[in-house]
């Protein structure tokens, strides 16, 4: 939720560490900020074990991340050095261009890297990817077993196993879904979107055009899955769904890659965790898209500090993701792009979700004004107070306005 | 006190409200009246782990020069106010001309965010506030005739609510409510209705809401008022009684009218407060039930798209909105102040 585990580490100045030296840098001031799953913290992590001499190492994890990275970086110097991204936030911080091209520190330092993991715009390096997500299927392999259920390859079949798992009275909500209102809520409807091949903008145009029959399907089918999921489903994100999960309270969702590892957490029943399969994301609406997005997460490096800085924060990220960090821990929290990396069961279904050509997170400049709106918009047509068309034409007007505001219109 | 003694014993307070006050409401005006320059887009080859295409993004070396020359972005007046994000003119226009009935009117502007938010925290306001002043009140009473050893004791514990921070204080009452939590299942228990769920529905989700306003608040009410019984004049009560007063009478004639002036101070304190509504929407997730002005302002900077000049827009109506409402009490005081010669 808002307030949720900070992680807020600061390493002072010590002489001589031993790990340090590992590092090579001899000066500099790194601080990192980033989300706060369990991925992201092993890097944070690798990233300290620099600190020591002349540097001093300080990461900020938290989910709250976008909304202070942009403002942490804004000033002169910037306070934070790196900010640890995805495919949707490094467009803010492009647009608003406080991240450096990394072209020189990339051809002194990055001789690990492989080609793959250098995110480019314009023949510039803006940013190193170090691992790949998506959200896709995951499913208790028990509970379809016990009713004879195939697992679900599209959000009909879906539909069909939720309403036959709560015909049989096993569960009140079967279905699980991160449908919170904002950015959530708009995450599910890209997703459902892309699924039934939908286009968001009129081509080579910041116009919005999702006021279609297929922006309409993505309502109903979105709408018909509510029907299963607890009815408090627009205050529960992918932290409340998990707990859900975990609780052993539903049996199919649509779920973070990234967070399938958590699922299965000491302090969760042995059943639960035993019958937690992954499978790859659903398409929807007789399409061979999947309902899904594929994203990467990378680490990017502040434009306003000075290039002993920059050099240092490139050097700590480049030895968080050295491929000798990947250990029998690491390995299963995500699927990493570092070289050596050997996929894990926790990453089948990211895996499953490349494989079927899902496509990315749009990486647009007013991509974010559209999900910001989406996710204020939908609200009432979810609760049944509007129509699938009037809550689209709510979202086109709120997008609208805000891009004639923001100047691409 | 003279003139010359006040103002010295005055300046820095006025230094202070002069700075951190005056000078960045300026800021706020100016930046509502000004929006972020037409963005100069290019497409470019973009390459990532998951393959090259051509994609838009923003010519920074241009955008750069348009934002030298002109720092303070592209001077658009009034625009911002009447788009369809804030006040909605147009929109608002359209729903008046196509009604079929007022009541159908009102539902429609729910669909405009301005409107949606100001329908949340008139409510809030006007029901909160009142509320808030009787409880006060009510505890006050209460407490006042309790035992002098007891006082001490009650008086920190009916502070209890608000020293709680509102965020942790809602995000606690929050998980409580949950339909699997303790008074969540308490509920559904008592009605017998297995799918009652506080956070599901407008109407609930707003009385949840309104009871955490009036229980978070009502210790504010209550100390001030429980200060003000200590000021009665107890010749007056014992004439009353003398006169044959009821003890409730004796509250009504004489207590309430002796305390009215702090029920000014509360009613303004607590109207701007509960105007100005925003922590238990955050902390009970409500944003789909209930939206208050501030809560647009922070969804507006909150995200990454930094929607500075709608913020600064929602911003200049949120105090519009507070002096409007506190008028007829500043008036009320000015009167009683000020009385004609």
């Amino acid at each position: 939720m808002f307030l949720r585990k900070i992680a807020t580490v600061v390493a002072l100045t010590t002489l001589a560490s031993s790990a340090w030296a590992g590092c090579g840098i001899s000066e500099g001031r790194v601080s990192i900020v980033g989300n706060e799953f369990p991925a992201i913290q092993t890097i944070g992590a690798g990233a300290m074990e620099c600190a020591g001499g002349g540097v001093t190492v300080e990461t900020n994890l938290t989910a709250d991340h976008q909304k202070i990275n942009l403002p942490g970086m804004t000033g002169n110097p910037a306070e934070f050095t790196s900010a640890i991204v995805a495919n949707s936030s490094i467009v803010a911080l492009m647009n608003n261009d406080v991240i450096r091209p990394l072209n020189d520190l990339v051809a002194k330092h990055g001789q690990g890297l492989q080609k793959s993991q250098l995110v480019t715009i314009d023949g510039n390096i803006m940013g190193i990817a170090f691992m790949a997500n998506a959200q896709h299927l995951t499913y208790r392999s028990d509970v379809l077993k016990d009713l004879g259920i195939p697992v679900p390859s599209t959000y009909e079949e879906m539909l069909a196993a939720a309403k036959k798992i709560a015909n049989y009275n096993l569960m009140q909500y079967p279905i699980g879904g991160a449908y919170a209102a904002g950015w959530n809520l708009a995450e599910e409807f890209v997703n459902m979107y892309m699924g039934y091949g939908g286009e968001f903008f009129k081509p080579g145009t910041a116009e919005i055009a999702v006021n279609n029959q297929h922006g309409v399907d993505s309502l109903n089918m979105m709408k018909a899955l509510s029907e299963y999921m607890n009815p408090d489903f627009l205050t529960h994100d992918s932290n409340a769904t998990s707990a859900e999960w975990k609780a052993g309270n539903v049996a199919l969702m649509n779920m973070w890659g990234s967070r399938i590892g958590a699922l299965k957490g000491d302090e969760v029943d042995a059943a639960v965790v035993a019958a937690t399969a992954t499978a790859g994301p659903m398409t929807v609406g007789g399409g061979t898209t999947a309902a899904s997005t594929l994203w990467w997460d990378g680490f990017t490096v502040a434009k306003n500090i000075s290039d002993t800085d920059a050099e240092a924060t490139f050097m700590a990220m480049m030895h968080a993701i050295r491929p000798a960090m990947l250990n029998e821990t690491t390995s299963p929290q995500a699927v990493w792009l570092i070289d050596g990396y050997e996929p894990t069961p926790a990453a089948a279904g990211v895996f499953a979700a490349a494989a079927m050509g899902t496509k990315p997170y749009p990486m647009l400049p007013y991509a974010g004004l559209m999900h910001s709106a989406a996710g204020a918009e939908l609200v009432d047509f979810m609760q049944g107070k509007e129509t699938a068309e009037q809550a689209l034409a709510g979202l086109e007007a709120a997008y609208t306005t805000a891009a004639t505001e923001k100047g691409y219109l | 006190m003279k003139h010359k003694t006040f103002f010295w014993f005055f300046l820095p307070t006025a230094l202070a409200m002069f700075l951190f006050i005056a000078l960045p409401l300026t800021s706020i005006v100016s930046q509502s009246l000004h929006t972020p320059h037409d963005q100069v887009l290019i497409v470019v080859e973009s390459c990532d782990p998951f393959g090259c295409k051509s994609e838009t993004t923003i010519d920074h070396q241009a955008s750069q020069k348009i934002n030298e020359e002109k720092p303070q972005g592209k001077w658009v007046g009034f625009q911002i106010y009447t788009d369809r994000n804030h006040l909605a003119f147009k929109e608002v226009g359209e729903f008046w001309e196509s009604k079929t009935s007022f009541i159908d009117f009102v539902s429609s502007l729910n669909d405009l965010p301005f409107y949606r938010a100001m329908g949340f925290t008139l409510t809030y306001t006007f029901v909160v506030t009142p509320l808030v002043i009787l409880f006060g009140f009510i505890i006050a009473i209460a407490v006042n005739s309790l035992h002098r050893h007891l006082k001490g004791f009650m008086v920190f514990f009916s502070l209890l609510p608000m020293i709680v921070t509102p965020l942790v204080g809602s995000l606690i009452l929050f998980w409580m409510i949950d339909a699997r939590g303790i008074i969540g299942s308490g509920l559904q228990e008592l009605f017998a209705d297995p799918t009652l769920s506080l956070k599901a529905s407008t109407g609930l989700t707003w009385i949840t809401l309104i009871v955490y306003g009036v229980w978070h608040s009502a210790p504010f009410a209550f100390i001030v008022f429980y200060a003000g019984l200590q000021t009665v004049p107890q010749e007056t009560i014992e004439a009353a009684m003398i006169d044959g007063a009821t003890r409730f009478q004796q509250t009504i004639h004489v207590i309430v009218p002796h305390l009215s002036p702090l029920v000014a101070f509360v009613a303004l304190i607590q109207l701007m407060d509960n105007f100005r509504v925003f922590e238990p929407i955050v902390g009970f997730s409500a944003s789909a039930h209930a939206t208050s002005l501030s809560w647009i302002i922070w969804n507006d900077i909150g995200q990454e798209i930094r929607l500075l000049s709608s913020a600064a827009t929602t911003s200049v109506l949120t105090i519009i909105g507070v002096i409007i409402l506190l008028m007829p009490v500043l008036i009320r005081t000015w009167r009683e102040f000020n009385p004609e010669k």
